[in-house]
């Protein structure tokens, strides 16, 4: 039996290496004039927006070519710096909209263009240059079947006597060195002050430290899931509505960590540049919908963005929302203007740290 | 007939059309040398848009900055008298201000503050903030208002280094891929010790090119032997599982080792059940379970697998070359069979091993997507680096200089092995 179901998974993986092969060949198609990209995060994520957008839109007499990418915004920099913008919207994390939207990388939006009313969206006046869509948090799980309950997100990081073996956190700063620094004593409400500073950065990097040897980073957010459930890890970080597809799609036996969970939006946002920019605003307003936003929760326990959609949400999905009211107990809110500013020198710090 | 008489009077020999027989044959000379020009040319262009000017605008970009040149232009004018040692007069923070200004209306100031902050780690942000600031100042005097945004702006450090970056040319990105850089009074000087990771990755780089090429020399040479010198059948037969692997996607094998080097995996089951983890355990080598995955130990092993065709066939298809009568008449003369092998045979086979090793090593100093897949943060190769310089730092300058070094180890290397052993010797079969 398991070792059938091991056969099954490297046919599997070994069906997604030729898949991913062919993808790479094909990498440059044919943009029909009126055919818009649209750029996401892949896996569950962009499987609930192709279900509750992408798919209502094309029927609808449209032409969608979909992209992913890890959230970088250097691409979407580097094609408006050689104007030669290819993705037409992109959904973004708060720091690249604002960090973006600072530096000319993004349109900015025209509201009463889209038809929709700004003050009917969470967080609709944090940027100029981009749409809210949905509300996300980054937290940790564990397998229940392999691991027992920690007592508290910095036990299950942290502690490599209690809980020893492997982490999967993603490759990146954010959030990473703020739990570090919460792990190392500092206050949550002190944690942008003393990551403002040379020593913080030092502080944190030296918590991480501690662990270095045992994180498995991971890049794409369907990765941390993945590593779980293979038992690579007996710890991984990921965006909750990626635990949540894996619990209740693929059925797998996780339990989320909601203590000091991170929540942030992600958003809709134009390049500045785009040839297509009426067909990213039709799809911005479409996608916008309170029905087809509370569709969404369908596939993936994302808060929408949209006041509008709230009663339209089905109940029992409520509970695995970020915003429900027991996940809220504990709760540490990144600075998304903190990480806008200073995003690009922590990554670039980080990425040393990971090489030494 | 007369004309013809008097052509040939004049001592000229002529075509049959009359023409001399020097511009004829130069005729149709040119004719032959513009097909063959012709034949070549669809390569010729291919190379030089594929090859030649990539490579140029790569070395052009290791060297080219023009984000503070450009979007400071009279602030980098009016540092032009600035001494250095004080901080800069009232005119440059005029400049200055009246420079970002203009770079804010551009939204160029993060430009500005990306470029800085490669110096001076933490600029960016201030850099963004005053752009952000500066608008409200309207009035000399600019030098205390703007020390009063931010008082980065008092430090005479932060206006050396924009001195210092004010020319579009700059050996910035190639000094710091050095771990190396730029003071205050622009002579060189090592980087903290914290932020020095370039001499490690292309001594990493260098090191795993080597082991890898050393063990595909050590697996390689007796399969390559026995190839050439097994009966044909069996040698084709051999054959087949050399080129197989040879024949499957890079991406596929790597792949595939993922799966087969993950904690509890395959690898680490045969490890267990030959007692080869026990033994290791026992020895004090290892700890508990063989933990493979992301290791430098998994990168090693995919890499050798991955090349190990490629130092093989050229050994072999030298050794097809060599006469087994040379090893005959060393023996009826009296060699054992290893001295004859070390002093007969090893040494024809040499031109072999040094293309395949060069080739394997050469491969591997550009691998990128098999350390990213199987191996841990600590075993990614330059490769890796430029893409991350790429992709998640928007950084082209550092890619390119990251490139140029590159280029200039695999040529140092090319001009060594030329050197000891000449590039003419070398066979490919």
């Amino acid at each position: 039996m398991e070792e059938a179901s091991r056969m099954k998974k490297i046919v599997t993986l070994l069906g997604a290496a030729l898949l991913s092969s062919s993808a790479i060949l094909a990498v440059a198609p044919a943009h029909a004039a009126d055919e818009l990209t649209i750029t996401s995060w892949g896996g569950s994520y962009s499987e609930s927006q192709r279900k509750a957008f992408y798919e209502p839109f094309i029927a609808a007499g449209n032409k969608i070519t979909e992209a992913e990418y890890n959230g970088e915004i250097a691409k979407v920099r580097a094609m408006v710096e050689a104007k030669a913008v290819t993705w037409d919207v992109v959904d973004v994390d708060t720091q690249t909209a604002l960090a973006g939207c600072a530096e000319g990388t993004f349109e900015t939006i025209d509201w009463a263009k889209l038809g929709l009313d700004r003050s009917k969206f969470i967080g609709g006046d944090v940027t100029d240059c981009a749409v809210p869509n949905i509300l996300y948090s980054t937290v940790a799980a564990y397998d229940t079947t392999k691991t027992k309950a920690p007592a508290n997100l910095f036990e299950a990081l942290f502690d490599q006597t209690k809980y020893p073996g492997k982490r999967a956190l993603q490759k990146s700063p954010f959030v990473n060195l703020e739990w570090a620094l919460m792990a190392d004593g500092v206050a949550a409400g002190d944690v942008y002050k003393v990551l403002g500073t040379e020593e913080g950065v030092e502080r944190a990097l030296k918590k991480l430290d501690t662990i270095k040897k045992d994180v498995i980073w991971w890049e794409s957010g369907a990765q941390g899931p993945q590593l779980l459930a293979d038992g690579q890890v007996v710890f991984a970080t990921s965006w909750n509505g990626r635990f949540f597809s894996a619990m209740k799609i693929d059925k797998k036996p996780f339990q989320i960590i909601w203590d000091y969970q991170a929540p942030d939006w992600d958003w809709w946002a134009i390049p500045k540049g785009t040839p297509k920019l009426d067909g990213a605003y039709r799809f911005i307003s479409f996608a916008s919908d309170p029905q087809r936003m509370a569709d969404q929760t369908k596939w993936i326990s994302y808060g929408p963005a949209n006041k509008d959609a709230a009663p339209l949400v089905d109940p029992t999905i409520l509970v695995d929302l970020p915003s429900a009211p027991d996940n809220l107990k504990t709760v540490f809110y990144p600075d998304p203007q903190f990480w806008g500013d200073k995003g690009d020198e922590l990554r670039e710090r980080f990425n040393a740290w990971l090489a030494q | 007939m007369a004309m013809a008489q008097a052509a040939a009077n004049d001592g000229v020999m002529r075509a049959a059309d009359g023409t001399p027989l020097k511009v004829a044959l130069a005729r149709a000379e040119r004719r032959e040398k513009v097909k063959a020009v012709g034949l070549v040319l669809p390569l010729f262009a291919f190379i030089i848009l594929s090859f030649v000017v990539p490579i140029l605008i790569m070395l052009y970009n290791s060297v080219y900055d023009p984000d503070v040149a450009e979007n400071l232009p009279q602030t980098v004018v009016a540092l032009k008298q600035w001494d250095g040692k004080e901080l800069p007069s009232e005119e440059v923070f005029a400049a200055f201000v009246a420079d970002m200004k203009a770079a804010q209306k551009n939204k160029q100031v993060a430009l500005v503050g990306k470029r800085l902050n490669y110096e001076i780690s933490g600029i960016r942000s201030k850099v963004v903030a005053t752009g952000r600031k500066v608008a409200a100042l309207d009035a000399a005097p600019f030098k205390d208002a703007v020390i009063a945004i931010d008082k980065v702006w008092g430090e005479a450090e932060t206006w050396a280094t924009i001195k210092r970056s004010s020319s579009v040319y700059t050996p910035f990105y190639i000094l710091s891929m050095l771990d190396l850089r730029q003071d205050a009074n622009g002579s060189i000087e090592r980087v903290p010790a914290d932020r020095s990771i370039y001499k490690d990755i292309l001594a990493r780089t260098l090191g795993i090119s080597f082991l890898v090429t050393l063990m595909t020399l050590i697996f390689g040479y007796p399969v390559a032997y026995l190839l050439a010198t097994s009966p044909q059948k069996t040698a084709s037969i051999l054959m087949i599982f050399v080129l197989l692997p040879f024949w499957t996607s890079l991406l596929v094998r790597t792949t595939a080792w993922m799966i087969l080097m993950t904690d509890g995996g395959v690898f680490a089951q045969v490890l267990n059940y030959t007692g080869i983890t026990w033994l290791l355990n026992t020895a004090g080598l290892m700890e508990g379970e063989p933990q493979l995955f992301k290791t430098r130990f998994a990168t090693i092993v995919a890499m050798t697998h991955i090349q190990l065709p490629f130092t093989l066939l050229p050994i072999y298809s030298v050794m097809k070359t060599i006469s087994p009568n040379y090893m005959r008449a060393a023996k009826s003369l009296g060699g054992t069979p290893f001295y004859c092998f070390l002093r007969v045979y090893m040494p024809q086979t040499l031109p072999g091993v040094a293309a395949g090793c060069l080739l394997t090593f050469i491969l591997c100093l550009g691998y990128y997507i098999t350390p990213a897949l199987v191996g841990g943060p600590t075993d990614q190769m330059i490769s890796g680096f430029i893409e991350r310089a790429i992709n998640s730092e928007n950084n082209w300058g550092k890619a390119s200089a990251l490139g140029v070094i590159l280029l200039t180890a695999t040529m140092i290397l090319y001009y060594v092995y030329n050197k000891l052993i000449g590039i003419d010797r070398m066979k490919l079969g």
